[in-house]
């Protein structure tokens, strides 16, 4: 038996909501394919706290989100009964995890934006919206340090581990330029105070990549292409084996309960 | 009601429990998570409606989340729990500056503050590794929040 696929009809506050919800969820999914495989045992914990933070702010997200959208569908319906069409993500969050590398410089470009993003949320004219944001912008500064100690830790380490955050950094800055964008729903929501600015984020951004990247001795790649499109649902090919992983169980075995 | 993480603490003692409401004879319980995917709260949640319905009271559970849980909310007796579990409590004053700062932690066993941070993640969402340089032993701190 096989369930039926849902459909989320774009709306302004909806599509905003869901779009952090799936960053989050989409994140902390591929930080819990580390469960196990960590380098260290510590890291390995460190790495499920963090999925586990994440995971959090999802569900708080994707209820209010059936809230917001009012067709009876909840935090489950959102995270196990979309295709990949549907989901609102950044593609830099749907990456594969590579080496540690790749995982670490993945997680300090998301957290260098969500920690000023969630910050800047807890002002957000969104009653909901600003309990989630007073609630991640700890957890998220708390992902940023330790990203950030990571990626000095590798950058400054020995030549392998530099070869190898470099190469990661290089791969995965042009995803970046997806964190800052905006539509014009947006735009009505950043006029009406509901959402933060990406253009009043920059500046927080551009120096804490900065300064990281000093210490950790790696270079800013050149050139300011990027790549983008999972906010409106174009995905890079990475997402769909994801969330076949993601949604076997609830898809095959529908209703199922503990 | 007690936390099914920390031994002895009740979700009274931690900050979590908010308020009780009767009105018109049914009770509302408002619950808050400590961090926002503690997977304890679906727990907590059942053991404090499990407990109405053992009393016979008419209730439900509700979930809030502003304003935001801090470490703050930590009762006094509660500090002393996890003290005598071998849990660091967290140093006083929450907020930003705290979790970035290099706390001064005394050892929940022996007292000395001769300790130093092994991982910044623990067993639990809201706790990190430490250890003891005097006495060597390993021990949890309970993180500023």
């Amino acid at each position: 038996m096989a369930t039926t696929s849902i459909t989320v009809a774009n709306a302004p506050l909806l599509d905003f909501v869901l779009r952090r919800a799936d960053d989050a969820l989409i994140l902390g999914h591929r930080l819990s394919e580390w469960c196990g495989h960590a380098p260290t045992l510590e890291e390995d914990l460190a790495l499920a706290n963090v999925g586990l933070d994440l995971l959090g702010v999802a569900r708080a997200l994707y209820a209010y989100a059936g809230e917001i959208e009012g067709a009876g569908h909840d935090e489950d319906a959102f995270a196990y009964l979309r295709d990949a069409g549907q989901f609102r993500n950044l593609l830099l969050v749907e990456q594969p995890n590579g080496d540690f590398a790749h995982t670490v410089v993945r997680q300090f470009l998301y957290s260098a934006y969500a920690d000023p993003f969630w910050r800047a949320m807890t002002r957000s004219a969104d009653p909901m919206l600003a309990a989630v944001a007073a609630k991640s912008e700890k957890e998220s500064a708390y992902h940023l340090r330790h990203a950030s100690e990571w990626l000095i830790r590798l950058g400054d380490g020995t030549e392998e581990s530099h070869r190898r955050a470099q190469a990661a950094l290089d791969a995965l800055l042009p995803y970046a330029g997806e964190l800052s964008f905006v539509d014009d729903a947006e735009r009505g929501l950043i006029a009406a105070g509901i959402a933060a600015d990406p253009a009043s984020l920059h500046p927080a951004w551009h120096a804490t990549l900065d300064a990281v990247l000093a210490a950790a001795t790696l270079a800013r790649p050149a050139g300011e292409w990027s790549r983008s499109g999972g906010r409106t649902g174009r995905h890079s090919e990475h997402l769909g084996p994801l969330l076949a992983m993601m949604q076997v169980l609830p898809r095959t075995h529908p209703g199922a309960r503990w | 009601m007690l936390d099914p993480e920390l031994p002895d603490l009740t979700i009274a003692d931690l900050g979590v429990l908010r308020d009780v409401v009767e009105t018109d004879g049914a009770v509302e319980v408002s619950i808050t998570p400590t961090y926002t995917g503690c997977p304890a709260m679906a727990m907590i949640a059942l053991d404090v409606q499990t407990a109405l319905d053992r009393a016979g009271i008419a209730g439900r559970v509700r979930t809030v989340l502003a304003p935001a849980w801090t470490t703050d909310w930590l009762s006094d007796a509660g500090r002393g729990k996890l003290a005598r579990a071998g849990i660091a409590p967290p140093p006083p004053g929450a907020g930003r500056r705290a979790l970035f700062g290099a706390p001064e932690v005394a050892c929940p066993r022996c007292g000395s503050r001769k300790t130093e941070k092994i991982a910044a993640f623990g067993a639990t969402a809201c706790k990190a590794l430490w250890r003891c340089r005097a006495c060597r032993e390993p021990f949890d701190l309970f993180k500023c929040h």
